[in-house]
């Protein structure tokens, strides 16, 4: 019994890190409409980052959070200022073509650089920290602090949409460019503040999942499929939705694991497949999909 | 009296030709001929380069269909090329079926499980369907991978299948095979296309909106599309694992499959028929001038369809179809009026 508590504490706290994948590909539906089809490739280019600044000058793994998050936002904007402004539009064939090619050269690039070797950051005695928590279950620092930092970005993006002028600039562009544009916003400035603000989040996930497990740079799209399980179980639109998803997603993985270890992965993927059939808008839907 | 009246209206003819497609069509017929001939004169390695050219083909051909005139922008092909090769284990290898007939129920199987699978994958839209179609290939990667009476997740030789069937027989018949599938597949999407269902499909390419507005069964069409897709996919699949006489999850469900039918699709020119043939053509050029590189030939391909998507959308056989209005294999019905048309212009 408590084995099974365990698990499934486990599973919550995986949600964290799933969550954190998450955010930033519902950034960046959200505000403009995009779905990026290489997010969970920079998710793991942002790990490689990490490695490549912490490994040769030694560095903590928490400090080049410093570096990673700065330069992936860098990207982001000039990503989407460069390349997928021109591809959006009525027709969702380009930004899903244009994405899924970068998802190809990014997994590729990465594979010359780094090689096909597994990597991961050694963030020392932390990784293997836990907490007692009281009848048998302790709860590991690491996917404490994994779960903490979600938590933490959802409340910012929250008071950040809800309090902040560039907050309310990203809902107006969201709701109507053409409107919020007479009004005085670019719309194409702020799509990339936005894709920033999106893999700023995905360079403090990338390394977060290269210091709790060991990459390599073909894992990419499965990251992609967790943070899209985890946004659409969680419904459209809402980011509390989407950590309650990445828990769910995180839970059946953990237990799909511990009754089977080729299962886990399994498990995950049918649970979404059953929200998808019983409730297709998502457990906390807060805008419907059009 | 009829004479009166012709002369009185404007003739006109729908045309459904064109000087091009005469020639398509001889080319074929010419091709056709050489290709089945191969056997006889050709070299095995011309034959195993030109048998991954006509699957290849074919895959593309199905995206085609489905991406570029059923608006569905599937991620998750690979699903039924994974499925028809397993299909193939099942029947040639379990049930003692000779491999050949096994291909076609490769493809017949593949299209049985497409129907539950879209009921439920049609529930996203969009860019959410790509991905979710993505994840039904995983899931059913993973469950093959369970599966240790396919192999499990290390897969299996297939070689007992075609035990006793003699090697130029074998080599000569899977050849055939991937005539018929590769050309067929050009010449149904033909057909399919210029059918009164194939003028719906492309109003809900154009539009959804408005074909639905003007009676066509958006959903319907959709449906038929995905699911003749999925059939043409799992024949490929038996095919390919003929060829390659080795099955595993990884490789049968390898996410590369669709990445080759989207650079070959998006590089001809997606919405067209000749797209794909260009595109294929492109793209054994190029993966032959590269293939010394390792992964950069992927990077490559990336950045070439990347930048043939931003700067011309419509890929090279659209940039050429709207300069000089070739069309190989016409699917439009154009109104010309005729000589006596002319003459009653005012």
């Amino acid at each position: 019994m408590i084995g099974w508590l365990d698990t499934i504490v486990q599973g919550l706290l995986l949600g964290g890190l799933y969550a954190l994948f998450a955010a930033g590909l519902s950034l960046a539906f959200g505000i403009m409409r995009l779905v990026n089809i290489a997010h969970g490739d920079f998710i793991i280019l942002a790990a490689y980052l990490g490695i490549a600044i912490a490994e040769p000058f030694g560095i903590n793994p928490f400090l080049c959070l410093l570096v990673v998050v700065p330069a992936m936002a860098a990207i982001g904007y000039v990503l989407q200022r460069g390349v997928l402004n021109a591809t959006l539009g009525q027709d969702i064939l380009p930004p899903l073509l244009v994405t899924f090619g970068l998802s190809i050269i990014i997994q590729n690039l990465l594979t010359e650089i780094f090689s096909a070797d597994s990597r991961g950051l050694n963030a020392g005695d932390i990784e293997i920290a836990s907490i007692p928590v009281g009848g048998g279950i302790a709860v590991g620092v690491l996917p404490l602090l994994v779960l903490v930092t979600a938590i933490a970005v959802i409340v910012g993006l929250q008071l950040l949409f809800t309090r902040t002028a560039i907050g309310r600039a990203f809902r107006a562009t969201s709701d109507d460019p053409v409107t919020a544009e007479l009004m005085g916003i670019d719309a194409r400035h702020i799509y990339g503040l936005a894709m920033a603000l999106a893999m700023a989040i995905v360079g403090i996930a990338g390394v977060y999942l290269a210091i709790r497990t060991s990459i390599n740079p073909t894992i990419g799209p499965a990251r992609l499929l967790y943070a899209f399980e985890a946004v659409i179980i969680g419904g459209l639109g809402s980011l509390w939705g989407t950590l309650a998803g990445g828990m769910l997603l995180g839970v059946a993985q953990t237990v799909g694991f511990r009754l089977d270890p080729g299962w886990g992965i399994l498990a995950g993927h049918l649970t979404f497949l059953a929200v998808l059939v019983f409730r297709p808008n998502g457990l906390f839907p807060k805008t419907r999909d059009r | 009296m009829s004479k009166v009246l012709t002369a009185a209206a404007p003739a006109f003819a729908i045309e459904r030709q064109t000087r091009a497609s005469r020639f398509g069509a001889v080319a074929l017929v010419l091709a056709l001929l050489v290709m089945v001939s191969m056997p006889w004169w050709g070299g095995r390695a011309e034959m195993r380069t030109l048998t991954e050219f006509l699957y290849i083909l074919a895959l593309a051909q199905m995206w085609n269909l489905l991406a570029g005139y059923g608006g569905l922008v599937s991620v998750g092909q690979q699903a039924f090329i994974g499925l028809g090769g397993y299909a193939l284990v099942v029947f040639a290898m379990k049930l003692g079926l000779n491999v050949f007939v096994s291909v076609f129920l490769s493809g017949l199987v593949a299209a049985v499980i497409a129907i539950p699978t879209a009921a439920v994958v049609f529930r996203l839209r969009g860019a959410y369907f790509a991905i979710g179609t993505w994840v039904v290939a995983e899931i059913f990667r993973l469950l093959i991978a369970n599966t240790v009476w396919l192999g499990g997740g290390s897969g299996l030789s297939i070689t007992s299948a075609v035990k006793g069937i003699p090697a130029w027989w074998r080599e000569s018949i899977t050849f055939w095979l991937a005539i018929a599938i590769g050309l067929g597949a050009v010449l149904l999407s033909y057909l399919l296309l210029r059918s009164r269902h194939g003028l719906a499909l492309t109003a809900v390419r154009d539009s959804e909106a408005a074909s639905e507005s003007l009676g066509v069964r958006v959903r319907d069409m959709k449906w038929f599309v995905y699911v003749a897709s999925a059939f043409g996919c799992g024949l490929v699949g038996g095919l390919i694992f003929i060829t390659k006489l080795r099955i595993s999850p990884d490789a049968a469900f390898s996410a590369d499959w669709t990445a080759i039918m989207f650079f070959v699709v998006v590089i001809g020119g997606i919405g067209t028929i000749e797209g794909p043939i260009v595109g294929a053509l492109v793209y054994f050029a190029l993966r032959g001038t590269l293939q010394d590189f390792g992964s950069w030939y992927l990077i490559v391909l990336g950045l070439v369809a990347v930048v043939l998507m931003l700067k011309m959308p419509k890929g090279i056989w659209g940039w050429v179809a709207a300069r000089h209005d070739i069309r190989f294999f016409p699917v439009q019905r154009r109104l010309r009026l005729t000589e006596t048309g002319k003459g009653g212009r005012r």
